[in-house]
C-alpha cells in the first residue's frame, strides 16, 4: 500500500519535472517571436530594451505601413506564385523520375543517383554567380520564371531523393493488384501508388515550398526591380545601410509568416504518416 | 473458365535458374496447387502466369488464348496475394469495385456484383471501411472478395493463408474450397503447407529446385512418391529414412540394417547394395514378428494417438501408435509394415525404386 502510494508520489513528481523542462523550452523557443510581436506593435524604430517583450506604446502603425507600401501586394504575389511553382516543379518532375529510381533497373541509376547527391553538397550561394550569367543571357534576370528556374535546380533532386524513399516504402504487390485488376503501369502509379504516397508527397512539396519561400541569397542576386523582389528581399529592405525600421522590419516578418502558417494548418492532416498500414498484412 | 497449359517454362534471375523447363497443364474448372519448399520457384510460376514476370522461353496458355506476351490486365485472371495487397486509400467497397470500373463495368452492375460478393463472403457490414481497420481475417476476405467479383477466367492464390493464426487458417481453407466448387473457375494455388496442398487440390505439382518432381492427384502423389523428396514433403510426421543393405534371395528383396529385417515382394530390376527405405509413422502397427525393432526416446501421447520417436538401429524412426500404448522409455517395439506400405529410394539419385511408371 506504502509502496504504491510511494511510486504515485514519485510518478507525479517526475511529471512535474518533466513538463517543468518542456515549459522552459517553449518560453526559449517561443521568446524571440514574442519579441518581434512586441517590436512590430511598438511605436518608434528601435527595438524595446525592455526584458518583457510587452509593446509599450501599443500601435499598428507598423502594420499598416507594411501593408500598404506601394508594391507590397505585388511582391507577395511574386513570392507566392515562385514558391509554388518552385513545389509544382519539383515535385512534377521528381514523382516519374523518383518512381523510376525506385522500381526499375536501368543503365546509370547508381551514377545518376550520385550525381543528384553531389548536386546537395554544394551551398546554393556556390551557384550564385553561373546562375545570374546563365539567367542573363537568357533574359530572365528580374523574373519569376528565372528565380523559379534556379530554385527548381535544388528542389528537384531533394525531391527526388524523398519520393524515392517513400516509393520504396510502399508495396510493389499493391501496384501489381492493380495491374492484374486491369490497370496499365501508369494507371496503377496514379490510383494506386500515388494515393498511398500522399503524405510524403505532400511533406516533400511543402518543404520545396518553404525553402523558395525563405530563399534569400539568389533572390537578392538576381531580382533588383522593386515589383520583382520576392519577401525575404523586401524585409531585409527595412533594415538598411543608413537606417533600420526595426518596427517595420518586425511588422513584415509577422505578415510574411502567415501563409506558411496557413499552409502547415492545411497540409499537417497529410502528414499523419501510417496511411499505408492496412494494405499489407494482418 | 478455361484450361491452363504451361509449357517448357524456363527463367533465370541473373546466374541462377529459377525455373528449368516447367510443364503444367490444369484442367478447366480444376484447382491445382503448386507446393515445394521456399526457393523451388513456385511464385515465380505463379507470377509468370499472372504475367507480372516474363518468361525466358515457353509459353502460357488460357483456353485456345496464348497469353505468353499479353500483359496482366489482359490475361483475365484474378490473384489473391499473400499480403492481400489492399488498395489502403480506398473502402472495402472502393476495392471491390476497383477492376470492374477500370473495366467500364457498368454501375448498376458493378453495384449487383458487390452485394452478390459480400453476401457470399460476409463483407456487408464492412463495406465502407479502410483495411486499416480490418483484421487479418477480414481482410484476407476482402482480398478474395475483390477476385471473387470480377469473374476471371483464372484464379491465382498467393499462398493466402500464410499470414492467419492456425484456427481461422483451417476454416478459410475450407471456405476456399467451398467458393472453388461454387464458382467452378480453374484455380491455381501456391502454397508450402503441405495439410493446404492435400485438402485444396484436384491436382497437386511438388516443385523442386525449379522442376516438377511428380504431379497427379494429392492421394496418388501421397501413396506412391516417384523421389526421396517427395516423400518427405507431403505426410506429417515425415516419413522415416533407414539406410538398408538389399539382396535378392529366391523371389524375395530381403532389406536389412540394425533393427531392420524385411523381406519384399522383388523389384523389377536387380537391386543395388544400399538402398534408402521409406515408411511412413502412420502405416506401421504392433506385430510379434514384425521386421522393425524401434527403442523409444520420448513418447508424445495426443489422446487419440500417439507418436513414438524412436530409434532404429542408430537412425532416428517416428511410430505412430494407438493412443492406448504407452510403451515405457528405453523399451523395444516390434513394429510390423505392410509390404506395399515400404518405399524404396536409390541411394544417390532418390528416385523411387518401386513405382517406376506411377503418374
Amino acid at each position: 500500500m506504502s509502496e504504491a502510494s510511494s511510486r504515485e508520489r514519485s510518478s507525479v513528481w517526475e511529471e512535474v519535472l518533466s513538463h517543468l523542462f518542456l515549459v522552459l523550452f517553449v518560453i526559449f523557443a517561443l521568446y524571440p517571436v514574442l519579441w518581434v510581436l512586441s517590436t512590430a506593435f511598438s511605436a518608434g524604430t528601435a527595438p524595446e530594451r525592455s526584458i518583457w517583450p510587452i509593446p509599450r506604446e501599443p500601435t499598428l502603425q507598423h502594420l499598416i505601413g507594411v501593408l500598404t507600401a506601394p508594391s507590397f501586394f505585388r511582391q507577395t504575389l511574386n513570392s507566392l506564385v515562385v514558391s509554388v511553382a518552385t513545389a509544382g516543379v519539383g515535385i512534377g518532375i521528381a514523382l516519374p523520375a523518383a518512381y523510376a529510381m525506385s522500381r526499375f533497373s536501368f543503365l546509370g541509376k547508381e551514377a545518376g543517383v550520385r550525381v543528384l547527391l553531389a548536386t546537395q553538397m554544394f551551398p546554393m550561394v556556390a551557384s550564385a554567380v553561373p546562375l545570374y550569367i546563365l539567367l542573363e543571357y537568357l533574359g530572365l534576370l528580374d523574373t519569376r520564371t528565372g528565380l523559379v528556374v534556379c530554385y527548381a535546380t535544388t528542389s528537384v533532386p531533394f525531391a527526388i531523393f524523398q519520393l524515392r524513399g517513400a516509393f520504396d516504402g510502399i508495396p510493389r504487390d499493391l501496384e501489381e493488384a492493380a495491374m492484374v485488376d486491369g490497370a496499365t503501369r501508369l494507371g496503377a502509379f496514379v490510383r494506386v501508388v500515388l494515393p498511398a504516397a500522399r503524405p510524403a508527397i505532400a511533406v516533400t512539396g511543402l518543404f520545396a515550398f518553404m525553402s523558395a519561400y525563405n530563399e534569400f541569397i539568389l533572390a537578392a542576386t538576381i531580382l533588383g526591380k522593386e515589383e520583382a523582389l520576392t519577401l525575404p528581399v523586401v524585409l531585409q529592405r527595412y533594415v538598411g545601410e543608413h537606417d533600420a525600421a526595426w518596427g517595420s522590419f518586425a511588422a513584415g516578418s509577422l505578415v510574411v509568416s502567415l501563409p506558411v502558417m496557413l499552409l502547415f494548418y492545411i497540409v499537417q492532416r497529410h502528414l499523419v504518416s501510417g496511411l499505408t498500414a492496412g494494405g499489407v498484412k494482418g | 473458365m478455361a484450361r491452363v497449359v504451361l509449357s517448357s517454362i524456363e527463367k533465370r534471375f541473373g546466374e541462377t535458374r529459377v525455373l528449368k523447363g516447367v510443364d503444367i497443364q490444369v484442367p478447366d474448372g480444376g484447382f491445382a496447387v503448386l507446393v515445394g519448399p521456399s526457393g523451388c520457384g513456385k511464385s515465380t510460376l505463379l507470377r509468370i502466369i499472372a504475367g507480372l514476370e516474363e518468361t525466358d522461353t515457353g509459353s502460357v496458355t488460357f483456353g485456345d488464348r496464348n497469353v505468353t506476351d499479353l500483359a496482366p490486365r489482359d490475361r483475365d485472371i484474378a490473384m489473391v496475394f499473400q499480403s492481400y495487397a489492399l488498395y489502403p486509400h480506398l473502402t472495402v467497397r472502393d476495392n471491390l469495385a476497383f477492376g470492374l470500373s477500370l473495366r467500364k463495368t457498368p454501375k448498376s452492375e458493378i453495384a449487383e456484383r458487390i452485394k452478390e460478393v459480400s453476401a457470399m463472403l460476409g463483407l456487408d457490414a464492412l463495406l465502407e471501411r479502410f483495411p486499416r481497420q480490418l483484421s487479418g481475417g477480414q481482410r484476407q476476405r476482402v482480398a478474395m472478395g475483390r477476385a471473387i467479383a470480377r469473374r476471371p477466367q483464372v484464379f491465382l492464390f498467393d499462398e493466402p493463408l500464410s499470414n492467419l493464426d492456425a484456427a481461422l487458417r483451417a476454416q478459410v481453407r475450407v471456405d476456399i474450397r467451398k467458393l472453388h466448387d461454387r464458382l467452378e473457375a480453374t484455380s491455381i494455388y501456391v502454397t508450402h503447407d503441405q495439410v493446404e496442398a492435400m485438402t485444396l487440390a484436384d491436382v497437386l505439382f511438388v516443385l523442386n529446385q525449379g522442376c516438377v518432381e511428380q504431379s497427379g492427384p494429392p492421394l496418388e502423389v501421397y501413396a506412391r512418391p516417384r523421389t526421396r523428396f517427395v516423400a518427405s514433403f507431403l505426410g506429417s510426421p515425415a516419413m522415416n529414412f533407414l539406410t538398408a543393405e538389399a539382396e535378392q534371395v529366391g523371389d524375395r528383396l530381403k532389406l536389412s540394417a540394425p533393427g531392420v529385417d524385411l523381406a519384399l515382394p522383388p523389384l523389377t530390376q536387380p537391386p543395388p547394395k544400399h538402398v534408402v527405405v521409406g515408411i511412413r509413422p502412420h502405416d506401421v502397427f504392433f506385430a510379434e514378428d514384425g521386421g522393425l525393432q524401434a527403442e523409444v526416446d520420448v513418447l508424445e501421447a495426443l489422446g487419440s494417438e500417439s507418436f513414438a520417436h524412436a530409434q532404429v538401429g542408430k537412425e532416428a524412426f517416428v511410430a505412430r501408435l494407438p493412443g492406448s500404448a504407452q510403451p515405457a522409455r528405453g523399451s523395444t517395439l516390434r513394429l510390423s509394415v505392410r509390404d506395399e506400405d515400404v518405399h524404396i529410394f536409390d541411394t544417390d539419385s532418390g528416385v523411387s525404386l518401386r513405382a517406376p511408371e506411377a503418374t
